[in-house]
């Protein structure tokens, strides 16, 4: 028994859910009470779309169990062969008609449903969660409908990965397969999301593979690898430099592609710009899925100039990879699904911004912390209606505005210091930039980092405080924690003006 | 004041009920935690379930203001699946350290779910132990909010009717109120009480734990929401007496409930009308105002909440628009009895779901409004079908005089809405 407060991935039935609803032509009956058909106002309300999800719910009843819940399911199956005419269908369990060990998979393969097939999927509600849960669903599709065929005369591969539901998928796609398209190269299917089990039949036809999403696709891609014969991609193409490796690593399977056009990519240029110097050294803090965030790293510390002061994941599938990326920045990854983990951690560490999904905008919001959300799960404002992707070129330049829009503007930072008496910049004033009253962290609030064990608490004298409290709010927390850990490492117990300038000399890059 | 249309000669009480058996496209009972926690402010839910329930909370409560809100899900995993008396000690340990963190709570409500239901672990074997080891700082009660066996609404009714075994005896000659309301609404209640003199009013839930009302003989008991049956018939087994009236719903509603109890209560139909006039006037302005968008117009409920039958009654003879299907998870007679008798006579009155066959009906009547929840109601926009999410109608205050106005631009908003924008290019 684990008590949960808020989730970062919901039970692995919704993963499938996902799948299925960013198929055509194929539905999913899944054993389960009323009350799970919450899950379809995830894809009607936070991804808005236009039609209900392909899902048949059988909402049994206390009063069914032990009679015919079995029976209900059949009936179901049945009704929604009937009614939505699919090409194939998925059958599974909840985590409740789980326990009730109906077997809906062995009933619907007995079951007389026009010829099409029926794909039975075995989630394990109790062990895993929704990344598997779409992850295995696709596995199953694909290893079920796709065989070896011709391939195409043209180079092609298929995009796996993009799901309903997923952070920036939509508009991920549309940049990538233009990125392939500018190098020559078709896209023969997209999967899961956009095609239908007749397209699943045909993956076989393309030369390789782009794994854009690992934590949705992966089992899927290492499939048809075998059985296919095609090889995948690893690179994922977010951020510049990962755009270009993963340009060279398609150059690789397919000699006779082209270079694409860097023509629209600004990040490199904006980066450099004298604007962005403040940027420098600001130190981040990553968490998301292991693929956004081990790609984000990188971005945030080689493209846009940050200090990665702490990352981590909450899909302990990928925390291989991640901790393998984390070495990188000389750090432990924190590998956690629990909310509140996540929230001392950031607490800890103080960064200046947090690079999150929608959890850690609140924890963010709490601490004073600007945020800009990298990854699932998404919030209903992670569906932008302006073409909005995060990979490819177009995707790098999306980054840089997207992580520089919760900071203050450089110029802005710097009129700052300059008129730091003044009451226009006192300290709730906030970046110019966001509408009606941006709150600055409260000073209670404040993180301060602890001293070392063996030394006493430092105290800072009224008149170091008062001088503190001049420093601009966004660097306020950096200062003092520095001012500390130098007073501490020094033995200093009583901070002073001149060690708080004495430790600022210090630290000046 | 325009009079309002009499009561119909035929009501919808007599109406045969269209019971279908199908996918039922509702919330579980889990959802009401999302008002009930936020009422009362020394309580938390402590709901025993898997990840699923855990993620449904989530996404009912659509943002997470609170780095720890007074909900919680405790999550069963292989471990407790294999072996019942270990799920019992872990319920213990999870509850100590939940109460240690947070000294504040002084109710715990152990949520049973489908999960907990259907491995049979024993939640009141649990409530009785934790309320003996916590006693007298923490009271911890149980019920169950599964799907199995609640709808949506239903979870505030178990909630509530487990409560009524520990409310303490009385004899005293006092009115119950019962049913969760916001603050603001519910002082505004008890103040057009106290105006006609009566005062000695309590209110299930109370918003504190020591604040909780006792019970008896002499207790006379007001619902103020119609899904309520159970805690009702817990309440009239504790020999309280139930006063039948339309909800507090609307100008006539509010009327209605309001005489219901005054007369009940010995008050003169001139300090009735001193207290009523004034807000009554008020409301049917209000009314007014929205209802020019609402009148003529055909309203299709799907079931959500079991206020469909008291809304529709509003809507159609305080708002003018006419019924087509009035559809409603359950029917508790003896609670919604008397607004099926002034609902006109012409609608489908329908119990229970088939969402596919009820789409069907939907989609041949083409309403104007459909009142539905969150995962038809974009599909059905997309449609073309002007729609109302029904899940606003239990989070926003609409009960009662000053809420009135608000209770109709509510269903006026989305046609407004339509009306307003101009997509299309210009000829
Ligand atoms: S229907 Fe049952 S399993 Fe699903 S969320 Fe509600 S209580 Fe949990």
């Amino acid at each position: 028994m684990k008590l949960a407060v808020w989730t970062y991935e919901g039970p692995p039935h919704v993963g499938a859910m996902r799948v299925a609803t960013g198929m055509t032509g194929l539905h999913y009956v899944l054993h389960a009470p009323q009350g799970d058909t919450y899950a379809d106002l995830l894809f009607t309300m936070i991804e808005r779309r236009d039609r209900r999800p392909p899902v048949t719910y059988t909402t049994f009843q206390a009063r069914d169990l032990g009679a015919d819940t079995a029976d209900l399911f059949r009936r179901a199956c049945e009704d929604a062969v009937a009614r939505f005419r699919p090409e194939a269908i998925i059958v599974g369990a909840s985590c409740t008609a789980e326990l009730i060990q109906d077997d809906p998979g062995g009933m619907a393969e007995t079951m007389d449903l026009g010829g099409i097939p029926v794909i039975p999927l075995e989630l394990p509600s109790y062990q895993r969660r929704e990344n598997f849960g779409a992850d295995e669903t696709f596995y199953q599709i694909v290893r079920r409908l796709a065989a070896p065929m011709d391939r195409t005369a043209r180079p092609t591969c298929n995009i796996l990965g993009p799901t309903g539901l997923g952070f920036r998928h939509r508009d991920d796609v549309a940049e990538i397969t233009g990125l392939l398209a500018d190098m020559g190269i078709e896209v023969n299917v997209t999967a899961p999301m956009g095609s239908s089990p007749a397209d699943i039949a045909r993956l076989g036809a393309a030369h390789f593979n782009v794994l854009l999403y690992p934590e949705t696709a992966e089992a899927a891609a290492r499939w048809c690898e075998k059985n296919l014969g095609q090889p995948f991609t690893g690179t994922v193409p977010l951020g510049v430099g990962a755009t270009r490796d993963f340009v060279n690593e398609v150059r690789a399977l397919v000699p006779e592609a082209q270079r694409p056009s860097e023509a629209g990519l600004r990040l490199p240029w904006y980066a450099s710009s004298v604007d962005s110097t403040y940027l420098t050294g600001k130190r981040v803090f990553l968490f998301g899925d292991a693929t956004h965030v081990i790609a984000a790293a990188r971005v945030a510390r080689d493209e846009m100039g940050f200090e990665v002061c702490g990352m981590g994941c909450y899909n302990r599938e990928l925390a291989r990879p991640l901790r393998a990326a984390a070495k990188e920045y000389g750090l432990t990854p924190l590998v956690t699904d629990d909310y509140l983990e996540v929230e001392r951690a950031i607490e800890a560490l103080a960064p200046e911004m947090i690079l999150g999904t929608q959890m850690e905008r609140h924890i963010g919001k709490r601490l004073g912390i600007p945020c800009a959300v990298i990854s699932a799960p998404v919030h209903v404002q992670d569906f932008p209606a302006r073409y909005s992707p995060v990979m490819g070129f177009e995707g790098a330049n999306v980054l840089f505005d997207t992580w520089v829009h919760p900071l203050v503007m450089g110029l802005e930072e710097h009129l700052l210091h300059m008129f730091r008496e003044d009451f226009e910049f006192h300290d709730a004033a906030g970046p110019s930039h966001h509408g009606g009253k941006a709150v600055a962290q409260p000073e209670e609030a404040a993180p301060r980092a602890t001293a070392p064990a063996g030394t006493d608490v430092v105290t800072w004298l009224a008149e170091a405080e008062r001088e503190l409290k001049k420093i601009p709010f966004f660097v306020r927390g950096k200062a003092r924690r520095n001012t500390e850990t130098f007073a501490a490492e020094r033995g200093v117990r009583e901070i002073s003006v001149d060690t708080l300038y004495e430790a600022k000399a210090h630290y000046a890059r | 004041m325009t009079a309002l249309p009499p009561p119909p000669a035929t009501g919808c009480g007599a109406a045969p009920v269209l019971k279908q058996r199908g996918q039922r496209e509702v919330f579980c009972g889990l959802t009401g935690i999302m008002w009930l926690h936020r009422k009362m402010q020394d309580a938390f839910f402590l709901v025993v379930g898997s990840r699923t329930c855990a993620h449904l909370l989530q996404s009912a409560a659509g943002v997470m203001i609170f780095a720890e809100p007074r909900f919680a899900t405790a999550i069963l995993e292989e471990t407790d699946l294999a072996g019942l008396a270990d799920a019992q000690d872990e319920l213990d340990r999870e509850v100590a350290r939940l109460l240690e963190r947070r000294p504040d709570i002084r109710q715990l409500f152990l949520v049973g779910s489908c999960p907990s239901e259907v491995i049979k672990l024993d939640l009141s074997r649990a409530a009785e132990r934790l309320s003996q080891a916590h006693a007298p700082h923490v009271r911890v009660l149980n019920y169950s909010g599964s799907g199995i066996e609640t709808t949506f609404t239903e979870g505030e009714d178990a909630c509530l009717a487990a409560m009524v075994p520990v409310l303490a005896e009385t004899d005293a000659d006092d009115l119950l109120l019962v049913g969760a309301l916001p603050d603001v609404v519910e002082d505004q209640m008890l103040g057009l009480l106290r105006a006609m003199g009566i005062e000695n009013v309590r209110c299930l839930p109370a918003r504190r734990a020591d604040d909780m009302p006792a019970l008896g003989p002499n207790t006379r008991v007001a619902l103020v929401q119609p899904f309520l049956g159970e805690t009702l018939g817990a309440l009239t087994r504790r020999g309280a007496r139930h006063i039948a009236a339309p909800l507090p719903l609307g100008e006539e509603g509010t009327t209605a409930w309001l005489a219901a109890i005054a007369r009940e209560m010995g008050v003169d139909a001139e300090t009735f009308a001193r207290v009523t006039d004034a807000p009554r006037a008020r409301a049917r302005k209000a009314i007014a105002a929205a209802a020019a968008t609402l009148e003529g117009k055909r309203v299709f409920f799907f079931p959500d909440s079991q206020l469909e039958i008291p809304l529709a009654r509003f809507l159609t003879r305080e708002c003018g628009m006419e019924a087509i299907e009035v559809g409603a998870p359950f029917i508790h007679r003896d609670i919604v009895g008397p607004d099926l008798d002034l609902l006109p006579a012409g609608p489908t009155i329908s119990e229970g779901q088939d969402v596919d066959l009820q789409l069907d009906r939907a989609r041949a009547a083409r309403p104007d409004l459909t009142i539905c929840g969150l995962g038809l109601a974009n599909p059905l926009e997309a449609e073309g079908l002007a729609t109302k999410w029904a899940i606003e109608l239990v989070f926003t205050p609409i009960h009662f005089y000053e809420q009135a106005g608000d209770l109709a631009a509510l269903f006026a908003r989305p046609l407004r809405r339509r009306a307003a924008l101009r997509l299309e290019a210009a000829e």
